[in-house]
C-alpha cells in the first residue's frame, strides 16, 4: 500500500486556483522535494495533506486511508508530521515539553487518570519523558531539554522543531523550507541532518525548499509546480537542465 | 517528612488551627466570613485563570456559570433537606446533611459545567475576541433566564438553603461553611494543578502560544478547549454553591458582569497561568474590598483604576506565569509542583 | 393588527437607531485598532449627562445663562456640544489609557481589560459624583404626532431614525470617499505598514475616536430625550447590546454594525410583544448566538485568515 496517494488534488480558494490537479505517488523511505517558484502553491499542498484544508476536488489518502473529512490532529496519528516555514515552536515551553506536547494522539491516558494520577498516568508520563529525553539524546541535543525556544540560536531552532516532528513517529516527514533563513554553515549541517534522519528512521521526507544545494544533493526525485500544476518531475538531472523549469524560475530568454 | 505527605499535613494542620481559632472566639463572625468570602473568590479566580490564563482565551462570563452553580446546588440542597411550597417535603433526614453536601456541591458543579459545553461549542469556529461576546451574552441569558425562572423566586431571589447549613451547626457546632470552602479551595487548587502539569493539560498552553501548530502536532484542539472550558465552570460552579450556602439567599442580581469583572480583576493582578498567583490576587482582592467599603461607591472607582494602573506598569501581574516554586526554589523539597 | 405592526416597526426602528449609533462606534473602533472598547457603551451614558448638563445649562438652571431661550435654540446648541464634549471623553480615554499600551506594543488583551475597567470607572464614578438619584431630561421641543397607517409615531422618534440613517450615510461616505477613510480603512489591515507610508497614525486612531465617541454622544442625547430618566448603568446595558449586534452584523464592517444594531432591536420589539418582556433579553441573546454560530465572522464579517 502507498503511503501517500495524492490523485488528481485541486484547491481553489475563492475564484484563485491554488493547486491544479495534482498527483503524487509516495511508497516510503523516499527522498524527494517539491519546489517551484513563489506562490507556486507548494505549501498549501502541504496544508492540504496535513489536513489544515480541505480538497476542493481530488483526494489523499495516506497509508491507504481517505483524509477527507479529517482534522489535522487525525491525519497527524496517520503517521504524518511537519515543519512550517515560520518555526512554530511553543516559546513559553521547554524544549523538552515541546516534544512531549506533541504526543498528544498517544497520551495513553485519560482526563481522570491525570487528575487521580493513577498507574496507568505515572507509567504513561514516564514513559512519554523517556520518548522525548531519548530522542533529544539521539540527535545530540539532550543539554537542550529544559531551555526555551527563543533562547536558542535560530539553526537550533529549526533542529528543535524537526525533533519535534520526529517524536511523532511519522512515516512521512514533511519539511517547509527547513533551510530558510539558515547561514551557509547550518544549511550544510542541516544536509547532514536531513541525511542522517532519513537513514536512521524509516520515514519518507519530502521537503519543499528554495536553496538549490539542499534539494540537488539529497533528493532522489523532485517534483515542479507551478500556478499549481506539475510542470516537471524527475531525478535532480533530469530537473537542472529542463527548459519549462528555468523559464518558470528564470523567465522566458526573450523578456 | 517525605515530599507527598508534607502538604496534606500541613493542610490539615492549618484546618485543625482554623477551627481552633474559630471554636475559642479568636476568629470571630465577621472574621470567618471574610475568610469564606476569600475562599470562594480563590475558586473563583483558579478556574477562571485555566481558560484565561493558562488558555490565553478571554471569558467574560464567570458569574453566569457560578449562578448556575449556586442554584442548582440550592434547589438540590433544599430538595433533599428543606420543605418548600414548590419543592414538597424534605426527603431526607437533616442530619444526613452534612454526608449529602458534597453531593450537593457536586450537582453545581455538573450542572455549571454542562452549561459550559453548551457555551464552548459555538467559540470553536470563532477566533479571539469572540469568545468575549459569547461569554458575556451567556451571562446575560443566564441571569435573564434564573429571573424568569418563579420557581427559583425569578428576580426576588431564592433561600431556604440556610436552613441546611444551620441543621449541620445543630449536630456539631463547627464552622461548616468555613470547613467545606477550605476542602473547596484545596480540591481546585489540587484538581488545577494535575491538570496544568501533566502533558495532558499542557495541550492548553499550547493551543494558547500556538493553536495552529498544536492542531498539527496531533493536539485535539476542539476537544482539549472543550474540556478546559468544563473544568473552569464546574469550578465556578463549585465556588457559586458554597456561596449559595454561605450567604443563606441567592438572586440573578448577585451574578451580573460585576461579578465577572471581579473575576478578572483577580485572574489579571495574580498573573495570567499562575495559580499562585490566583491564588494571592484573590486574598488581597477580598481584602481589598473589605477595606474599601467606607469608600461605599468609589470602591467601584478604585479597584478598575489598580488594574488599569497595573495594565500599565506591570501587566503580568503579581507572578507573572511563574509559580510560588519557581520563586523560592527551596521550596521544592517540601512539596512537588509537578 | 396592522397597526400594531407598524407601531412596533417603527419602536423597532428606533430602537434600533440607538444601538446602530453605538455599534457604529464599536466597529470603527475594532476596525482600526482591532481594540473591542468596552468603555463604549459608557461614553454613551456620558454623552447622555453631558447633554443634560448642557440643555440644563442653556436653559439657564445654573445661572450663567438668562432662561428664556427657545426650545429649539437650546437644541441646536446642545447637539454640538454634546458630540463634541463627548468625543473630547473618548479622545482623552485613548490618549490616557490606550495609547501608550499601543506605544509599548502591549498585547491587545491588556487595553481590553483597560477598556473594560475604563467603562467601570466612568459609571461608578458617575455614581458617587452625581449620587444615585436619576436625572430627568428636559423637555426641549414640543412632541408633534404624526399618524403612519394607523400608528402614532413621535417627531422625537422619527428624528432619531432619520439622525441614524443620516449619520450612516455620512460614515459611509467619510470611509468609503475620504483619504481620511482610506487611512482608517488601511490600517485596520495593517497598522504597521500605515506609518510606514507616511500617514500618520496616531491622527487617524484620534480621528477615528472622534468620529466614534460623537456619535455616541449623539446617540446618548437622542436617547436622553426619547427616555428622559437618565441613570449612571443606562449605558451598560444597552453598550453591551450594541456592542453584540455590531459582532453579529460583523465587526469591522460598518454596514455590518448598522444592520446589526436594526437585527438586534426588531429581535427585542417582536420578541417582546410576542412573548413577555422578560423574556426579550433571553431570547434575543440566543438567537444571536445561534447567528454567531452559523456564521461566526458575523453576517458582514470578512473572515481573517491564518496564514500557516
Amino acid at each position: 500500500m502507498a503511503l501517500l496517494e495524492i490523485t488528481n488534488l485541486t484547491q481553489r480558494f475563492g475564484g484563485l486556483l491554488a493547486v491544479n490537479d495534482l498527483s503524487v505517488h509516495l511508497e516510503g523511505r523516499e527522498l524527494c522535494a517539491l519546489i517551484g517558484p513563489n506562490g507556486a502553491g507548494k505549501t498549501t499542498v502541504f496544508n492540504l495533506v496535513s489536513g489544515f484544508y480541505q480538497p476542493s476536488d481530488g483526494s489523499i489518502k495516506i497509508g491507504g486511508v481517505d483524509t477527507r473529512g479529517m482534522k489535522p490532529h487525525q491525519v497527524t496519528a496517520l503517521g504524518v508530521a511537519r515543519t512550517f516555514q515560520n518555526i512554530r515552536l511553543w516559546n513559553d515551553m521547554t524544549v523538552l515539553d515541546n516534544i512531549k506536547v506533541s504526543q498528544h494522539y498517544r497520551l495513553g491516558y485519560s482526563l481522570m487518570d491525570s487528575l487521580m494520577r493513577t498507574r496507568r498516568y505515572i507509567d504513561r508520563e514516564a514513559s512519554i519523558d523517556r520518548t522525548a529525553m531519548e530522542l533529544l539524546e539521539f540527535l545530540g541535543m539532550r543539554e537542550l531539554a529544559n531551555e526555551f525556544p527563543p533562547n536558542l540560536a535560530y539553526g537550533t531552532q529549526r533542529k528543535v522543531e524537526i525533533a519535534r516532528a520526529l517524536s511523532i513517529k511519522p512515516k512521512l516527514l514533511l519539511l517547509d523550507e527547513p533551510a530558510a533563513g539558515l547561514p551557509s554553515s547550518d544549511v550544510v549541517e542541516l544536509i547532514k541532518l536531513i541525511e542522517w534522519i532519513h537513514k536512521e528512521f524509516d520515514l519518507a521526507i519530502w521537503m519543499i525548499e528554495h536553496q538549490m544545494t539542499v534539494v540537488m544533493s539529497l533528493c532522489q526525485w523532485i517534483k515542479v509546480i507551478d500556478f499549481g500544476a506539475t510542470i516537471a518531475e524527475g531525478t535532480p538531472e533530469d530537473i537542472r537542465n529542463n527548459p519549462v523549469v528555468i523559464r518558470a524560475y528564470l523567465g522566458d530568454e526573450n523578456i | 517528612m517525605s515530599p507527598r505527605l508534607t502538604t496534606p499535613a500541613a493542610l490539615c494542620a492549618l484546618l485543625l488551627g482554623l477551627m481552633a481559632l474559630t471554636q475559642s472566639g479568636i476568629l470571630g463572625q465577621y472574621e470567618q466570613t471574610i475568610l469564606s468570602t476569600m475562599g470562594i473568590y480563590m475558586i473563583l479566580a483558579a478556574s477562571l485563570n485555566l481558560v484565561n490564563g493558562y488558555m490565553g482565551e478571554f471569558s467574560c462570563g464567570h458569574a453566569g456559570f457560578m449562578a448556575v452553580g449556586a442554584y442548582t446546588s440550592s434547589v438540590v440542597g433544599v430538595y433533599l433537606f428543606v420543605p418548600d411550597p414548590f419543592f414538597g417535603q424534605p426527603l431526607l433526614p437533616m442530619d444526613l446533611a452534612y454526608l449529602a453536601f458534597p453531593v450537593i456541591l457536586a450537582a453545581g458543579f455538573a450542572a455549571a459545567a454542562l452549561v459550559g459545553l453548551l457555551v464552548a461549542i459555538p467559540s470553536f469556529k470563532t477566533r479571539g475576541d469572540y469568545l468575549a461576546v459569547i461569554t458575556l451574552a451567556a451571562g446575560y441569558i443566564v441571569k435573564s433566564a434564573l429571573e424568569n425562572i418563579d420557581v427559583v423566586g425569578g428576580p426576588r431571589g431564592f433561600m431556604g438553603m440556610k436552613k441546611v447549613v444551620i441543621g449541620m451547626e445543630e449536630m456539631i457546632s463547627i464552622p461548616w461553611m468555613l470547613i467545606w470552602i477550605f476542602i473547596g479551595v484545596v480540591f481546585t487548587v489540587w484538581i488545577l494543578r494535575r491538570f496544568v502539569y501533566s502533558t495532558y493539560g499542557k495541550g492548553v498552553m499550547a493551543i494558547h502560544q500556538d493553536e495552529v501548530a498544536a492542531e498539527i502536532m496531533s493536539v485535539n484542539t476542539n476537544k482539549m478547549k472543550l474540556v478546559a472550558f468544563m473544568l473552569s465552570s464546574g469550578l465556578a460552579g463549585l465556588a457559586g454553591g458554597l456561596y449559595a450556602y454561605l450567604i443563606g439567599f441567592v438572586n440573578p442580581a448577585s451574578f451580573t458582569i460585576l461579578r465577572s469583572t471581579e473575576c478578572l480583576v483577580m485572574v489579571y493582578l495574580g498573573g495570567m497561568g499562575s495559580l499562585t498567583g490566583s491564588i494571592l490576587a484573590a486574598a488581597i482582592f477580598t481584602l481589598l474590598l473589605e477595606f474599601l467599603k467606607p469608600l461605599e461607591q468609589l470602591k467601584w472607582v478604585a479597584i478598575p483604576m489598580l488594574l488599569i494602573v497595573l495594565m500599565q506598569f506591570r501587566p503580568e501581574g503579581l507572578m507573572g506565569n511563574r509559580e510560588l516554586s519557581d520563586i523560592f526554589p527551596k521550596l521544592k523539597r517540601f512539596y512537588r509542583f509537578k | 393588527m396592522l397597526e400594531t405592526i407598524i407601531q412596533q416597526g417603527v419602536n423597532a426602528l428606533q430602537l434600533g437607531s440607538y444601538y446602530s449609533l453605538i455599534a457604529l462606534g464599536y466597529c470603527l473602533v475594532y476596525g482600526v485598532l482591532l481594540l473591542i472598547n468596552f468603555a463604549h457603551g459608557d461614553i454613551f451614558m456620558v454623552g447622555a449627562y453631558i447633554a443634560f448638563f448642557c440643555a440644563t445649562a442653556f436653559l439657564g438652571q445654573y445661572g450663567f445663562i438668562d432662561p428664556g431661550l427657545p426650545g429649539w435654540i437650546v437644541l441646536a446648541l446642545t447637539v454640538p456640544l454634546t458630540m463634541l464634549l463627548t468625543s473630547g471623553v473618548g479622545i482623552f480615554i485613548e490618549r490616557v489609557a490606550y495609547r501608550p499600551l499601543r506605544l509599548k506594543g502591549a498585547n491587545r488583551l491588556y487595553v481590553v481589560i483597560t477598556a473594560l475597567m475604563m467603562g467601570i470607572v466612568l459609571q461608578y464614578g458617575n455614581l458617587s459624583m452625581l449620587g444615585a438619584s436619576r436625572k430627568a431630561f428636559p423637555n426641549l421641543v414640543p412632541r408633534v404626532l404624526f399618524e403612519i397607517g394607523g400608528a402614532t409615531v413621535t417627531s422625537l422618534k422619527l428624528a432619531s431614525i432619520v439622525t441614524c440613517f443620516l449619520v450612516f450615510g455620512l460614515l459611509q461616505w467619510i470611509v468609503t470617499r475620504t483619504k481620511i477613510g482610506m487611512a482608517m480603512r488601511a490600517v485596520s489591515y495593517d497598522k504597521f505598514a500605515v506609518p510606514l507610508m507616511g500617514i500618520p497614525l496616531d491622527i487617524v486612531i484620534v480621528f477615528t475616536f472622534f468620529l466614534g465617541s460623537s456619535m455616541a454622544g449623539l446617540a446618548g442625547l437622542l436617547y436622553a430625550m426619547n427616555f428622559p430618566v437618565l441613570d449612571p448603568f443606562m449605558g451598560a446595558l444597552v453598550g453591551w447590546k450594541a456592542f453584540i449586534a455590531a459582532v453579529v452584523g460583523g465587526i469591522g464592517d460598518i454596514r455590518g454594525a448598522f444592520i446589526g444594531g436594526f437585527l438586534l432591536a426588531f429581535l427585542e420589539v417582536f420578541v417582546a410583544a410576542t412573548f413577555s418582556s422578560e423574556l426579550r433579553d433571553l431570547i434575543s441573546f440566543t438567537i444571536l448566538l445561534g447567528i454567531l454560530s452559523w456564521k461566526p465572522t458575523g453576517l458582514f464579517g470578512k473572515p481573517r485568515t491564518t496564514k500557516i
